[in-house]
């Protein structure tokens, strides 16, 4: 019996249709978890040098006078996560921080990194992943509008009305995508009410001296 | 055989193309088209996908037997969607933050499975392989050509955005057509792609039916003479 009629007669049987299939998941699952072992360090690595890329982009340039992203300290948020924060000193003194915040947008969670000085002023945010839609909600994005920018020099105390301007605050909105811009302005304003309960203890060095 | 190699570009490119003779892909036709430089990624991204997807079936197609062979072929599109999203965030990472959000969209294309099921589990190697290409083209154009509309008639511009796809070198490609047009919102939103490619596909059945009227007085013509 030749090759052919002999698959010809195991494709009739029980058997042969479930080892078929359990091999291609099996070499399909292999070929995943190497290339995820391949992959892992060098995303590990550009996502590492993205958010160095993005701490110094929400600090102001003069403000840190030596390397942010070597001082973290961990923190715990209100929702009970664990929380990194960079802190950027000028002369020893701790002059600003820099925290990782999450908004809930149109199409998953939008992390955002935030800068704000000792003066509950924001002096910059930045959008490092986010998975909203093309063309309309990743406006939020720097090098597709500069909208982000419209935080910085804002605080709670200052009168910023802290919504976008369908819902009566001061943000624009992006035509077609009002969801997106609103939970970041949400999320930026809860890192400032954290900002606001730590504030104390995120100046405070008693751990470690420059 | 140079013919038939001929016959399957000159289906994949237009007379079978995904969108406009088969009406598949829909999906992420309409989600990504907002621009045409969004389209253009998308198309790639498909292409590359579509080329592997073809030849893997392709390779496997005599040891696949028919109950199980539509899982098969998912497990195949859905490993190798992952890989290429895997492979482009590690190592093409700038790439990977333009085209990162339409990557797993392309498991969703069932252009893709309707491919590797109507053609590369029928074929050799090496045509499956030229028809995920000319699918994959003959995709990316629908794509450009329905991105461009769309952009045009809802911001005002063309290709916008191209640098972030193609590198600095293209930023000639990023063309204002109408300067202070305020947009036309809807043209941008998912209803003015449907309307877009309804008007697309009218256009593309009139020059058919001219075309083949055309070939039809011709030949009534030779054979009058």
């Amino acid at each position: 019996m030749d090759i052919t009629a002999r698959r010809a007669a195991w494709f009739t049987t029980v058997w042969y249709p479930m080892v078929a299939l359990g091999c291609v998941t099996l070499i399909a699952g292999a070929a995943l978890a190497l290339a995820h072992r391949i992959t892992a360090p060098a995303i590990l690595a550009v996502e590492t040098r993205t958010l160095i890329a993005s701490l110094t982009q929400v600090l102001p340039s003069d403000v840190a006078d030596h390397d942010v992203f070597s001082d973290p300290v961990e923190l715990t948020n209100s929702s009970g996560q664990t929380l990194t924060v960079y802190r950027a000193r000028h002369e020893g003194e701790i002059v600003a921080v820099v925290f990782q915040q999450v908004a809930q947008g149109y199409a998953g969670p939008i992390d955002l990194v935030m800068g704000v000085d000792h003066a509950g002023q924001i002096t910059g945010v930045r959008v490092t992943r986010h998975s909203e839609t093309p063309g309309l909600g990743d406006k939020i994005e720097i090098r597709r509008d500069p909208w982000i920018t419209s935080f910085k020099g804002r605080s709670l105390d200052d009168g910023t009305r802290w919504a976008v301007k369908p819902d009566g605050g001061d943000f624009d909105a992006f035509s077609g995508a009002t969801i997106t811009p609103r939970a970041v302005v949400a999320a930026v304003k809860d890192g400032l009410h954290w900002f606001e309960q730590q504030q104390t203890h995120l100046f405070t060095t008693e751990d470690q001296t420059p | 055989m140079s013919t038939a190699y001929r016959d399957i570009i000159r289906d994949g490119l237009w007379t079978q193309n995904m969108v406009f003779a088969q009406m598949l892909a829909l999906c992420p036709l309409l989600a990504v088209t907002g621009t045409a430089t969004n389209g253009l990624g998308m198309g790639l991204a498909s292409t590359a996908v579509l080329l592997c997807a073809n030849v893997a079936v392709a390779l496997i197609r005599n040891w696949v037997s028919p109950s199980v062979r539509i899982p098969i072929f998912i497990v195949i599109i859905a490993s190798l969607v992952t890989l290429v999203d895997m492979a482009m965030n590690a190592w093409l990472y700038e790439l990977y933050q333009v085209l990162g959000l339409f990557i797993a969209l392309i498991v969703c294309n069932c252009g893709i499975l309707g491919r590797a099921e109507a053609f590369a589990s029928k074929r050799p190697v090496a045509a499956a392989a030229v028809d995920g290409l000319a699918m994959g083209i003959g995709f990316t154009l629908a794509l450009v050509a329905l991105g461009a509309v769309r952009e045009l008639l809802g911001s005002g511009t063309l290709f916008a955005d191209a640098r972030l796809l193609l590198g600095d070198a293209f930023h000639f490609m990023e063309i204002t057509l109408i300067p202070e047009y305020q947009g036309f919102l809807l043209m941008v939103l998912p209803p003015g792609g449907f309307l877009a490619l309804g008007f697309l596909m009218a256009l593309q059945r009139v020059w058919e039916t001219r075309r083949a009227r055309q070939t039809e007085a011709s030949a009534v013509s030779d054979t009058g003479v």
